[in-house]
């Protein structure tokens, strides 16, 4: 059997940034897992959003599961200009994202993502994302929107490929 | 590996890079529908030389309605359902709420064939201690959709099979009794 589950790119960032990018990624897998844990540089402040093929038009929603320690709820948003991955302002330092993203290489189907999201501070969450496109993922940008990622916030990418 | 963590270390320097390793996770098999459908997707004689297992996927199923539906996951060719058991903490997009069933049925969540025709389901489905046979065995899943209106569906579940044999057969078939849709896909994985 072939190993599989394969480091592609890391990032440490040593300043602080609102954008971190995953360029040139190779259609070698069948899906990609991206590995987030984020320190926000002004908690409560900052969302995280990813954007693919530097895609910014509003072609992005999403359906979430929430639970904050004493409710948990559900929502959905479409239009977006960015698959967010955590509907609240980033509060835990580091809030931790475990995106997988299926599929991602083919041109045939829209792209689902499926992520878990960990605010130790304020919320445990699901969601997933919905990107209206049907072309393969070459690039992906991390944006953090209101709020910059300080340094030591790390993203990791991995790929997956199957037999 | 030391070359592995200084690459690493020289990637983090410049805040983005590439590194290979080696992996305890393998991948088994692949399972892709093709323009006829199908009702049962089946992994066959999976060898007992993992610890785990994973399935992921992309599916869509065939009725006619826009919203999610359930998905049967059975071991082994036992299709009784009372011999599984699942739970399942889920969110519509406007509730959350929580189920049981007496059977596999929310093993994963997929979407029906009237949705949006590039729109497709996605599943991470982990089977714990697959080949131990003095245990019962446990699935947990992330799964969902986003169809980019009001029918919206994540899902975190837990499966039981009370059996204590290895799994060696992996059967997963929409409840609503129709076919998996052509592009639908699911592949094996085996952790060691």
């Amino acid at each position: 059997m072939a190993s599989t589950y394969t480091p592609i790119a890391t990032s440490t960032l040593s300043s602080a940034s609102n954008l971190v990018t995953f360029n040139s990624i190779s259609g070698t897998y069948t899906d990609l897992i991206l590995i987030s844990s984020v320190k926000p540089t002004t908690s409560g402040s900052g969302y995280i959003n990813l954007q693919f093929n530097s895609d910014t038009s509003a072609s992005y929603s999403r359906t979430y599961l929430n639970g904050n320690g004493s409710t948990a709820s559900s929502g959905r948003n479409t239009g977006e200009t960015g698959a967010y991955i955590y509907g609240n302002a980033i509060v835990a330092s580091p809030s931790t994202f475990i995106t997988q993203i299926q599929n991602y290489s083919n041109t045939t189907t829209y792209k689902t993502l499926l992520t878990r999201t960990n605010d130790t501070s304020n919320i445990v969450a699901a969601f997933v994302n919905l990107w209206r496109a049907t072309s393969a993922i070459t690039r992906i940008d991390i944006n953090c929107v209101a709020d910059t990622f300080a340094s030591g916030s790390t993203f990791t990418l991995y790929g997956i490929k199957a037999a | 590996m030391w070359w592995a963590r200084l690459l690493n270390s020289i990637a983090a320097l410049y805040g983005t890079g590439a590194v290979a390793s080696t992996t305890a996770y393998e991948s088994i098999a692949t399972v892709t529908v093709g323009s006829g459908g199908s009702s049962t997707i089946t992994f066959s004689s999976i060898p007992n030389t993992y610890t785990h297992l994973q399935i992921r996927g992309i599916h869509r199923a065939g009725s006619s309605g826009t919203g999610a539906t359930d998905v049967y996951l059975y071991y082994n060719g036992d299709t009784t359902n009372t011999h599984y058991y699942a739970h399942q903490l889920y969110g519509t997009g406007s509730s959350a709420g929580a189920g049981s069933a007496n059977s596999p049925v929310n093993a994963m969540a997929t979407v029906n064939n009237g949705a949006t025709g590039s729109v497709f389901a996605a599943c991470v489905v982990d089977i714990l201690d697959f080949a131990n046979n003095n245990k019962y065995k446990t699935l947990r899943t992330l799964s969902g959709v986003d169809t980019n209106n009001t029918n919206g569906f994540i899902e975190l579940t837990s499966t039981l099979w009370s059996n204590t044999a290895a799994i060696t057969d992996i059967s997963i078939t929409p409840a609503n009794g129709t076919n998996w849709q052509q592009f639908s896909q699911f592949s094996l994985y085996g952790v060691k």
